[in-house]
């Protein structure tokens, strides 16, 4: 049990990184990560919202949705769920926990609309995972989230002092070494499944 | 049950749930924001530029509301956006000092030769790097425009080697005082009398005079004229405390390498 949530957690964070695998979340791996201190309050806040979307979707789906044959409605209704999420969350952090959610600031409202956290919950049921196991898959994937934007912010900064041909300057060359970045995570192929066998 | 009715009715349910919950949070949670903070923000001159030391034009305008900070920290904005914030707040504005960046550098092409011949990136940070900048005193200003590149203005540019400031554009916010590697820019409270002593090199004189023929040499000659005893010597660099000088203007003539000088005449 143990060594299958642990292999699920760095199969999310080394293998199938939901930025840099599959390609999910871009908008704000691109726009947020010109600093470090903000790509970092960005992943803290993604990862957060991740778990509890997960954790809220997953009996919703089990017990809603798939004894009634409502499947299909999945999308419509993890969206639903997680803007609503997302403003309760808000409301909650600004009450009880200002100075966290001084620090996520504009970031929280920006996941209402991130892809990642609605491809986490879909592809947790589409995996066939436990609750337990979609909990653990979800941090996974957004401790995983914050490596590349970590990563990534490091790499922006040497992005921004270089001056490339003007054609590229700007999202061209930034696109260029994300894929780059992405490529060097393709290294981590198999690791995983060989620890963890 | 009908497969679309189903369908229907389940979203909706979720859907009127959320939203009674929603309604709930927000009237159990209600955080009280004070007006005032909104209408603050409303006269700041909201370029964020943190010049007053906060985050943020908004993080700045809870700050005078909630934690009593001075309403006159707003450098874009003036003496007329702290009267403003100062009605605001119901208090007195005071008179507040207009501050502007001055490069305290006189090394330019003419008066400090180069190390070497340095090709890479242009930036000070850059050229910095490298054996601490390209220019014979590692002190003074690089001459790669990072301080232009910052300024939000257009205040700052680079002339004979060594960066300007445009006083009519320049607005103090300070984002070049950050921006520079060498620390040369200061804010000096805007005056058209008193000096300032255009160099930053605190090395020996003799080490000064070797690598530049306009650098202080700490002769101590203007702290031996001023009579107010606003010159202090920093290590071989002397220091004009703003607030004691009154402008009699006698270390600028005493200087021997003519640095010290009124910032925007020349």
């Amino acid at each position: 049990m143990v060594v299958k949530l642990a292999s699920i957690f760095f199969t999310m964070i080394l293998v199938d990184n939901y930025v840099l695998a599959k390609f999910l979340g871009i908008c704000p791996f691109l726009g947020v990560s010109k600093k470090l201190d903000s790509a970092v309050g960005m992943s803290l806040a993604v990862t957060f919202v991740m778990v509890l979307a997960s954790a809220v979707t997953w009996p919703i789906h089990t017990m809603i949705l798939a004894p009634n044959g409502l499947e299909y409605l999945q999308t419509i209704v993890f969206i639903l769920i997680i803007a609503i999420l997302v403003q309760l969350l808000e409301n909650v952090l600004k009450k009880f926990v200002p100075t966290l959610y001084r620090a996520l600031g504009v970031y929280l409202p920006l996941i209402t609309t991130n892809c990642t956290i609605l491809g986490v919950t879909i592809l947790n049921l589409d995996e066939g995972y436990n609750f337990i196991e979609s909990i653990v898959c979800a941090a996974g994937a957004g401790i995983g989230f914050l490596v590349a934007m970590v990563l990534f912010s490091g790499v922006r900064r040497r992005v921004e002092e270089a001056t490339p041909p003007k054609c590229f300057e700007g999202l061209p060359i930034t696109l260029v070494s994300a894929a780059m970045v992405s490529l060097s995570f393709m290294g981590f192929g198999g690791i995983v499944e060989s620890i963890f066998g | 049950m009908n497969p679309i009715l189903s369908a229907v009715l389940v979203v909706t349910v979720i859907g009127v749930i959320g939203a009674i919950v929603l309604v709930a949070a927000s009237v159990v949670m209600h955080v009280p924001v004070d007006e005032r903070v909104e209408q603050i923000n409303a006269v700041l001159a909201g370029v964020n530029c943190g010049a007053c030391g906060y985050a943020g034009c908004s993080d700045y305008a809870r700050a005078v509301v909630e934690g009593g900070a001075p309403v006159d920290k707003c450098t874009p904005g003036g003496s007329a956006c702290a009267a403003a914030v100062a009605a605001i707040m119901g208090v007195e504005a005071g008179e507040t000092g207009c501050v502007k960046a001055v490069v305290a550098c006189s090394g330019d092409c003419e008066h400090t030769p180069k190390r070497f011949e340095y090709q890479g990136l242009s930036r000070c940070a850059a050229v910095k790097g490298l054996y601490g900048g390209d220019g014979a005193c590692t002190h003074g200003c690089l001459g790669y425009g990072d301080c232009a590149a910052v300024c939000p203005f257009g205040a700052i540019a680079v002339e004979r080697g060594i960066a300007r400031v445009d006083r009519s554009k320049c607005v103090g916010c300070g984002l070049c005082v950050g921006a520079c590697p060498n620390d040369v820019i200061r804010l000096v409270p805007e005056h058209r009398r008193k000096p300032v002593v255009l160099c930053s090199s605190k090395d020996k004189g003799a080490d000064t005079r070797k690598v530049c023929s306009a650098g202080c040499i700490g002769c101590m000659k203007c702290t031996k004229v001023c009579a107010k005893d606003a010159i202090v010597m920093d290590g071989s660099l002397a220091v004009i405390d703003q607030t004691r000088c009154v402008g009699c203007q006698l270390c600028l003539k005493e200087c021997p390498v003519g640095i010290i000088r009124i910032p925007g005449v020349d």
